[in-house]
């Protein structure tokens, strides 16, 4: 198994999150982001774990999807709400956190 | 030592069974049924009262089969034999060699005991229900009788010195609560604390007493008997070794005895018994007749060994036992004479009759005292019930004789009848109960050669016919008086004295329930009352044929089951020490045994109880007695008849005519000057100059320590002030405040508000934390 291979597509995805986390004034996209984050991290422990020959990794990956199902539930209801209240879902209006 | 007593003794193995072995259970259960109460008494449907009534028949139930298993080991047993006690001991607590331990001893005196605590216990919860209801402090009521229980049937059950002193303690705690259960009356609460503070009093005796002994005894009983100083088969075999110093002993058993005259209510220290009637009728009848105030007899009873030896019982001349008993025979029953409220009559009569119990163990006549400690309990409980009885339904909660009853015996056959058994079951008349027990002690008295104070008893035995005639003359015959007869009373006359049940502020809801009694007049009371009197009044008449000396040696049951034998027992106490068992049978034939136990020391074993004389029953005798008890009663109803129906013109106010009488009276309605004597001169003699002293003492050396430290802590303060607080103290915490200051407005720009930005700090974050991490691991 060329273990590299998806140790650079996790890292590609990674930083693809990355960028959108930062970049990205959609509040949407940005949960998608973090979604592509916690898959690349996926990617890596399933990587090892076939190398490893061990289920652990495997065990670790459905923890992180489901745990990553319910953020993103929270995270988009989140945004609903920030959506009704101001009629805009741009994270640069909201900095009234400014210190 | 004792091997060669060891080979030729006979082996017999003593019945025994689960009650008699879990005799240690029968305290826990009202204990644990006290903590039900508290803390779910109030949210019961009946109040608590339930576990408190079931507590007691568990525990009437668990004593009954401990009762009848001890029964069975004593029939086992040869004839004479020395029955062993069960003993179970678990260790307490321990602490540098020195161990405290908690169990059970179980013998014959403990099973009565018991039976009589459960039993009285139990009617007197029963008659609560009704007497008590309505009551603002209801369930802490129950609450407290159930812990009383709890801590009689600890002290009777007590393995040792130590558990007895905490079932004693728990008692007289239960006695001051219960005592003041009315306690918005300031003569309630006085007179609960005088009964505190007076039996605490007797206390410091018990636990130096406990002290001297275990000194004195640990060591013999510890190589001898492998039990600790304060076991009381220890002690009791330790008294009679011959290892005990005279002087030791005896300064034990007068320390112990001071206890008992406190507990028991003996001269001098008797006066805080009948102001404890201010308490509730079911209390007076359970704890300051029936069952606490003998818990002094109990102990001399417990440990008579150490008082035969420490007050040279039987060497013929009179005991320090002996006189306290006969002093407060008498005078109880003559201040009996002059109290106007009946249940103050009673309680001189409850002290008069501890005096006889007493009296009784200082002759050696150790078994009719027990005895009468057994059948005591039953009649003078139901007296107590009938006067509650009265207060309750008839009089209006007032218990004075002349002024609120008279002529009851129509309106309350029940209570009358159950009454008049009990009194002539007091007064010693054949064949009610009180006379197998109450001429025993006299007789054995007399036999043991105490012929000055045999004299006394009959003249006890007198005395309280008279006076039991005149109560009962007062309450139920003539025409009834005052509240008896409808009248309405003003409250304040209740308030001058103690012994008032209830008023109309005292949690009853009496105003409707005294409409009641004065529309309907006095009346019998409901079955709750009744139903105990009748029980209570049925042992009165029946429980001394246990031990009905007139009938021969089948009907001395008492003494068969309860005495323990004086033999010669090796140390285990079980095994029979060779040559005991034949001799003792026919020297107790004789009337006098020639066991060594008491009078000399045993060569080989041990003893458990001294060799002690009976009596011979003679009709002659009791004859002599029954007319002495007679004349009272035929004197005393010639004198009632005259001076309260006929207003005899001789005897109406002679008191006020003859100079002795008139002192007598005086001296007698004064309690013979001994509350003054306490209250006035020692606590004032004594409490009031060590109160000057300690002012004084506080005034000038305290206040002036006090008051130098303060002006030196202030110039101290002044200096820390100027110095530490001004410039380092707040030095440092301004210098703090300016840093936090800076450090905030530097970081400040960081908190943009804006979430991509936190984003980058939080990936830049890691990205330098992986950094460090990749750099660290290679």
């Amino acid at each position: 198994m060329f273990v590299n291979q998806f140790l650079i597509l996790a890292a590609v995805l990674f930083c693809i999150g990355v960028y959108g986390v930062i970049a990205r004034k959609n509040a949407v996209l940005v949960l998608m982001s973090i979604e592509l984050i916690l898959n690349s991290v996926n990617i890596n422990l399933l990587a090892f774990s076939m190398r490893n020959g061990s289920f652990d990794g495997h065990t670790f990956a459905l923890y992180i999807i489901a745990i990553a199902a319910a953020e993103v539930g929270v995270g988009l209801a989140m945004v609903l709400l920030m959506y009704r209240n101001r009629r805009s879902i741009d994270l640069d209006e909201l900095s009234e956190m400014k210190g | 030592m004792f091997a060669a007593a060891t080979e030729a003794a006979t082996e017999v193995v003593l019945k025994s069974g689960w009650f008699l072995e879990n005799a240690w259970v029968i305290p826990i259960i009202p204990a644990l049924s006290f903590f039900l109460i508290i803390f779910f008494g109030k949210r019961m449907p009946k109040k608590g009262s339930e576990f408190g009534v079931a507590s007691m028949i568990g525990a009437l139930v668990f004593a009954g089969g401990a009762a009848y298993q001890w029964i069975q080991r004593v029939n086992g047993a040869p004839e004479g034999a020395f029955v062993s006690p069960v003993v179970k001991t678990w260790t307490w607590w321990q602490n540098s060699g020195v161990s405290f331990g908690i169990g059970q001893h179980v013998d014959g005196l403990t099973v009565a005991i018991l039976l009589v605590v459960a039993f009285i216990s139990t009617l007197v919860q029963i008659y609560s229900l009704e007497y008590l209801r309505g009551d603002r402090r209801y369930t802490h009521f129950f609450a407290s009788l159930t812990l009383f229980s709890a801590g009689m049937l600890n002290m009777v059950v007590a393995e040792n010195m130590i558990q007895l002193i905490l079932g004693w303690e728990i008692m007289g705690l239960c006695s001051f609560l219960l005592i003041g259960h009315w306690w918005e009356e300031g003569a309630n609460s006085r007179a609960a604390l005088k009964a505190f503070f007076t039996t605490r009093t007797g206390d410091i005796g018990l636990l130096t007493g406990t002290a001297i002994l275990f000194f004195s005894a640990n060591e013999w009983t510890t190589k001898t008997l492998g039990v600790s100083g304060f076991s009381i088969r220890g002690l009791s075999s330790w008294a009679l070794s011959g290892d005990p110093g005279s002087a030791a002993i005896t300064m034990g058993a007068i320390a112990l005895f001071i206890a008992a005259i406190g507990k028991s209510g003996q001269f001098p220290l008797h006066t805080w018994l009948p102001d404890a009637m201010a308490g509730p009728t079911p209390v007076s009848s359970l704890l300051h007749s029936s069952t606490m105030v003998v818990a002094g007899v109990f102990l001399v009873a417990r440990v008579y060994p150490v008082f035969f030896k420490g007050m040279d019982i039987l060497s013929g001349s009179a005991n320090f036992i002996i006189v306290i008993g006969a002093i407060t025979i008498v005078i109880a029953a003559l201040l009996a004479f002059v109290q106007t409220d009946i249940k103050k009559v009673l309680a001189y009569s409850t002290v008069s009759q501890l005096g006889y119990m007493m009296m009784g163990l200082g002759a050696g006549a150790w078994l009719p005292a027990v005895f009468h400690i057994f059948t005591h309990a039953f009649f003078k409980a139901c007296l107590f019930l009938g006067a509650g009885s009265i207060s309750h339904s008839s009089s209006h909660h007032s218990f004075e004789m002349k002024k609120d009853m008279g002529g009851l015996r129509k309106f309350m056959p029940i209570t009358f009848g159950t009454w008049i058994i009990s009194t002539l079951a007091l007064c010693g008349v054949f064949p009610f109960s009180g006379f197998f027990s109450k001429d025993e002690i006299i007789d054995n008295v007399g036999n043991n050669g105490y012929n000055v104070f045999m004299y006394v008893g009959l003249a006890g035995a007198f005395l309280t016919a008279a006076y039991m005639t005149r109560a009962t003359y007062l309450t139920f015959f003539g025409e009834p008086r005052g509240a008896s007869a409808g009248e309405h009373h003003e409250e304040e006359s209740h308030d001058s004295h103690a012994a008032h049940d209830d008023h109309a502020d005292h949690g009853h809801d009496t105003h409707d329930s005294h409409d009641a009694h004065a529309s309907h007049g006095p009346h019998e009371s409901g079955w709750l009352i009744t139903v105990p009197l009748i029980i209570l009044a049925t042992l009165a008449l029946s429980s001394g044929f246990l031990n009905a000396l007139p009938f021969g040696e089948k009907f001395e049951n008492f003494k068969k089951w309860v005495e323990p034998s004086a033999e010669v027992v090796n140390p285990t106490g079980i095994a029979y020490v060779v040559g005991g068992i034949g001799e003792a049978r026919i020297a107790a034939e004789e009337g006098h045994s020639k066991s060594p136990c008491g009078t000399e020391t045993p060569e080989q074993g041990v003893c458990a109880a001294p060799s002690l004389n009976h009596a011979p029953f003679k009709w002659s005798k009791a004859g002599l007695s029954m007319l002495i008890v007679f004349a009272g009663f035929l004197l005393s109803l010639f004198v009632c008849i005259q001076l309260y129906a006929k207003k005899n013109k001789k005897f109406v106010g002679l008191t006020e005519r003859n100079k002795v009488l008139g002192f007598g009276y005086k001296l007698l309605v004064n309690k013979y000057y001994l509350d003054v004597l306490y209250e006035k001169i020692i606590v004032r003699s004594i409490a009031h100059p060590i109160a000057a002293a300690v002012y004084w003492f506080n005034q000038k050396v305290l206040d002036g320590v006090v008051n130098g430290a303060g002006t030196t802590a202030k110039g101290v303060a002044g200096w820390v002030y100027r110095n530490i607080d001004q410039r380092v103290v707040d030095g440092a915490v301004n210098g703090t405040g300016s840093v936090a200051q800076g450090a905030g407005s530097a970081l400040r720009p960081v908190q943009s508000g804006k979430v991509n930005q936190y984003g980058a700090l939080l990936f830049g974050a890691a990205a330098i934390g992986a950094l460090v991490l990749v750099i660290v691991n290679t």
